[in-house]
């Protein structure tokens, strides 16, 4: 299987912290990740790194087994990666349509914005993601709206790049069952195209259900991966968690 | 129904600002034609406005750019007076004054880019850090110049000059080319690249960031641009008026800044209206002129500015909170 993106022992360190210990992770087509750790075991830093926003102070980050230098957040948007930020990464003053191709606007020569094929193609994506208000329209400023309609913006970005691999951030985080379960049918549907997933969530129970394997992080190092097939239950996930962390 | 009310409400959400500053506008204009008709209805009154107003929108527009990027400069009131001095300068010792033109843009744009990359680079604050570079040029002018004022009499024969500040046919030119900075502004900001990404800077420059958004270029890009539009202000002026003097500039400083506010453009980033701004302009400019054509003494003046810029902050306060 091809990989599209690997993570060589990559160390990140801030000031005198060392927030990713020699860390090596490979996200292959197709299938879905599920990355778990506790508060401040690295997860967001690692998360960051793999898609740009960080760049590794030791360490190679390969693109489909090639390896890319001087990495950042546009050339993994680029790449064909695409993250759902924790924090949803959206401006709240602007509106759905600038949200969604912010960075990747569709452009005329000399930079100026192709505006009606944005909104066409943003109301489209609103309508896709399930947005039922008639009170939203591609031109609503995102501060407007909640935050499970929030996330979905966020993923409307997601879907319209066709990105290869999708990251989640804490995806289900302050959602509804209803929007959670809406956020579990978007990874179905990417694992069906043949795409990737790569899910970081601090419910085990979410990580288990979605992913086709797990991740553990501890304290900045993957202290294990282990595959679905390896276990039978979230309990049996959340136990091998337990021993593990703090144990190395 | 409900379509129809969301349209109002984004159309409202997108133009609100630049409508309250048009309100404000209209108004004053009925508050000085009912307060003195006589003076309003005579033509040199609005003719010294329009004198005044071109380079105050060279001034402010850009800084409509600047302040949406969750910025802003006060250095912009010196580094007019630096480009003008570059430009005078040259033209006095026989430089053709079209090469000192673009040597003078030059200048404002360099200017621009520095005080724009020390202020991102070093993460100073751009209010203290632009505050500094506004007296350290004022200082380098003055000391450069010898605080003598340069006569550039000889500009009055070169074609750029009827080109840029002449009269064509009793219409000063200076107007048309502030109008056509407008419109390229305005669709700079609303529709390229550049604005948008100056607004998502603004907003809220994390997301931006990861989004892939270059923060500090677009921000030292706004820097430049401020620096440019002041340069063009500054040599526009010292051409009209044949005359660079070392003092020139820092009377715009304080009516820029506040044109940029009462035209609506939030003090927080993420949002600014061109319109708005160019109303702003008028609103400034004709109170300037206005309370002195009324009748009434120029004491009243920063009264009258004072109360104005208030007032259209309450105003503008209408449009609600900012949204997280």
């Amino acid at each position: 299987m091809e990989n599209i993106i690997e993570l060589d022992n990559v160390t990140k360190r801030f000031g005198g912290i060392t927030a990713l210990n020699k860390a090596s992770l490979k996200v292959t087509r197709g299938e879905v990740v599920g990355l778990i750790g506790d508060n401040g075991a690295g997860k967001s830093t690692l998360i960051k790194t793999l898609v740009g926003v960080y760049s590794p102070d030791e360490g190679d980050i390969l693109i489909r087994g090639k390896k890319v230098n001087a990495w950042n957040a546009l050339k993994a948007r680029e790449s064909g990666i695409e993250t759902v930020f924790q924090d949803r990464a959206l401006t709240p003053q602007q509106s759905i349509v600038k949200n969604i191709f912010m960075g990747k606007e569709l452009r005329y020569p000399f930079g100026f914005i192709k505006e009606k094929e944005q909104i066409f193609e943003a109301n489209r994506l609103i309508r896709e993601i399930g947005f039922t208000s008639k009170l939203i329209n591609a031109e609503s400023p995102v501060g407007n709206l909640s935050g499970g309609e929030r996330q979905g913006v966020a993923i409307a970005r997601a879907i319209y790049n066709k990105a290869e691999l999708i990251v989640l951030d804490e995806p289900t985080n302050n959602l509804s069952l209803n929007e959670t379960q809406k956020v579990f049918d978007f990874v179905l549907n990417v694992k069906k195209s043949n795409r990737s997933v790569l899910f970081i969530g601090h419910n085990i129970y979410h990580v288990y259900d979605i992913s086709d394997r797990f991740v553990i992080l501890d304290r900045g190092e993957v202290v294990h991966k282990l595959n679905k097939n390896d276990i039978s239950t979230p309990e049996e996930l959340m136990k091998i968690m337990r021993d593990t962390i703090g144990a190395h | 129904m409900s379509n129809n009310n969301s349209y109002l409400s984004n159309y409202f959400h997108r133009n609100g600002r630049a409508l309250g500053s048009i309100g404000y506008f209209v108004l004053l204009m009925v508050i000085f034609l009912v307060g003195a008709p006589e003076a309003w209805i005579r033509p040199n009154l609005h003719q010294s406005v329009f004198v005044m107003m071109p380079t105050l929108i060279f001034l402010t527009i850009p800084l409509v750019f600047l302040v949406a990027s969750g910025e802003i400069d006060l250095s912009f009131a010196s580094t007019y007076a630096v480009a003008a001095y570059v430009f005078a300068l040259l033209v006095k010792n026989g430089v053709d004054p079209a090469i000192c033109l673009v040597l003078g843009i030059f200048t404002g744009a360099a200017i621009g880019a520095l005080v724009g990359t020390l202020i991102v680079v070093f993460r100073l604050s751009s209010l203290v850090a632009s505050l500094g570079v506004l007296f350290l040029l004022r200082g380098v002018i003055l000391l450069l110049s010898n605080s003598r004022s340069i006569t550039i009499m000889e500009i009055d024969s070169h074609w750029i000059y009827p080109l840029l500040v002449g009269n064509f046919y009793g219409f000063p030119m200076q107007i048309f080319w502030a109008a056509i900075f407008v419109i390229f502004c305005y669709y700079f900001f609303n529709k390229h690249v550049f604005g948008v990404h100056v607004q998502h800077v603004g907003d809220n420059s994390v997301s931006a960031e990861q989004m892939g958004i270059n923060v500090n270029a677009v921000k030292i890009k706004a820097f430049m641009f401020v620096g440019i539009g002041s340069a063009i202000g500054g040599i526009f002026t010292t051409m009209i008026t044949y005359t660079f003097f070392p003092t020139q500039g820092f009377g715009y400083l304080l009516l820029a800044l506040a044109a940029v506010f009462v035209g609506g453009t939030p003090y927080w980033g993420g949002l600014g209206t061109i319109i708005g701004a160019v109303f702003g302009v008028g609103i400034i400019a004709y109170m300037e002129i206005g309370i002195i054509a009324i009748g009434w003494s120029g004491e009243w003046r920063q009264f009258f500015n004072g109360l104005i810029i208030l007032l259209a902050l309450l105003g503008h306060r209408l449009h609600g909170e900012r949204v997280r």
